[in-house]
């Protein structure tokens, strides 16, 4: 994993491999900052992660990602100010790594917000038990790249989840 | 989600249905500690059977709850955890820090 919790090393670029191809959106919601459409998005998610293939925990992970990522805007870049825009997109992608192709699931979220300080991004210890600060763990637990740029009052962040390489190889035969 | 309380004796039970998220953990966080701060109860116990989602607002509710429970004495204990919120918390690494039983009478017991 590019981000992980333990080796913090907020928003690199992705060096895991060559991005061979990208498709068009699968999946591309507007959602405004409301904590009750969390459970609308978890659930789109969910099945789409499920049809793409990844395996059943990969899947949970995901969408636990995506909820805690959209969480996040509404708590933090928000403040918990309901109608604000949230822009949510999904695709397909490709890299090669290792001299081998890997399919993926890229996930990109959009919002309007405050800037996150990217060195909250490294999360905390999760031996320190206290309320608060599990959103990041969970959302760098659940993808193998995570990255976040902030430019003209546009915040965004791009996760990405590769399939296990024999789902990938089978998703590729099929051309998919 | 959906949140409802049995009182007996020196015990509560708060059950639980639903997704525990960032709608509904405050509804969650409030009356727990309510229950340990204003009511005193000795032991809240949480059936979590029902519960879909977990996510860290829900834990962090829980970790508040438990460390409510510390201040005044009390006991705070969960049972019926689904996969999913068995998951969370094992990713949170609290499953050891809560008191955890399968089933309501198990709870009742301890």
């Amino acid at each position: 994993m590019l981000f992980s919790y333990s080796r913090c090393v907020p928003c690199l670029p992705w060096k895991g491999g060559l991005e061979l191809r990208r498709t068009s959106w699968l999946l591309r919601l507007e959602l405004p900052s409301n904590p009750e459409i969390l459970c609308v998005v978890r659930s789109a998610v969910m099945r789409l992660t499920e049809v793409l293939g990844f395996p059943a925990a990969e899947c949970r992970a995901l969408t636990r990602a995506v909820d805690e990522a959209l969480a996040n805007i509404i708590r933090h870049a928000y403040g918990g100010r309901p109608g604000k825009p949230i822009e949510l997109l999904c695709r397909r992608t490709q890299v090669r790594t290792g001299g081998k192709p890997r399919t993926g699931l890229e996930i990109v979220v959009v919002d309007q917000g405050a800037a996150v300080d990217r060195k909250k991004l490294c999360g905390r210890s999760l031996d320190d038990v206290r309320p608060g600060g599990l959103g990041l763990h969970f959302i760098q637990e659940g993808v193998d790249v995570m990255q976040y740029t902030s430019q003209a009052h546009r915040n965004r962040l791009r996760l990405v989840k590769y399939l296990p390489a024999a789902e990938s190889k089978s998703k590729i035969a099929k051309g998919e | 989600m959906q949140i409802s309380a049995r009182r007996m004796d020196k015990t509560t039970i708060l059950d639980i249905s639903g997704d525990i998220d960032l709608a509904h953990s405050p509804e969650v966080r409030k009356m727990v500690l309510v229950e340990f701060r204003e009511k005193r109860t000795p032991r809240v116990i949480l059936n979590l059977r029902d519960v879909n989602y977990i996510d860290s607002s829900g834990v962090a509710s829980l970790v508040e709850g438990l460390k409510a429970s510390r201040d005044v004495g009390s006991r705070l204990i969960l049972f019926g955890l689904s996969p999913i919120a068995h998951e969370v918390l094992q990713l949170s690494r609290l499953l050891k820090i809560f008191e955890i039983y399968d089933t309501e009478d198990m709870a009742l017991e301890a």
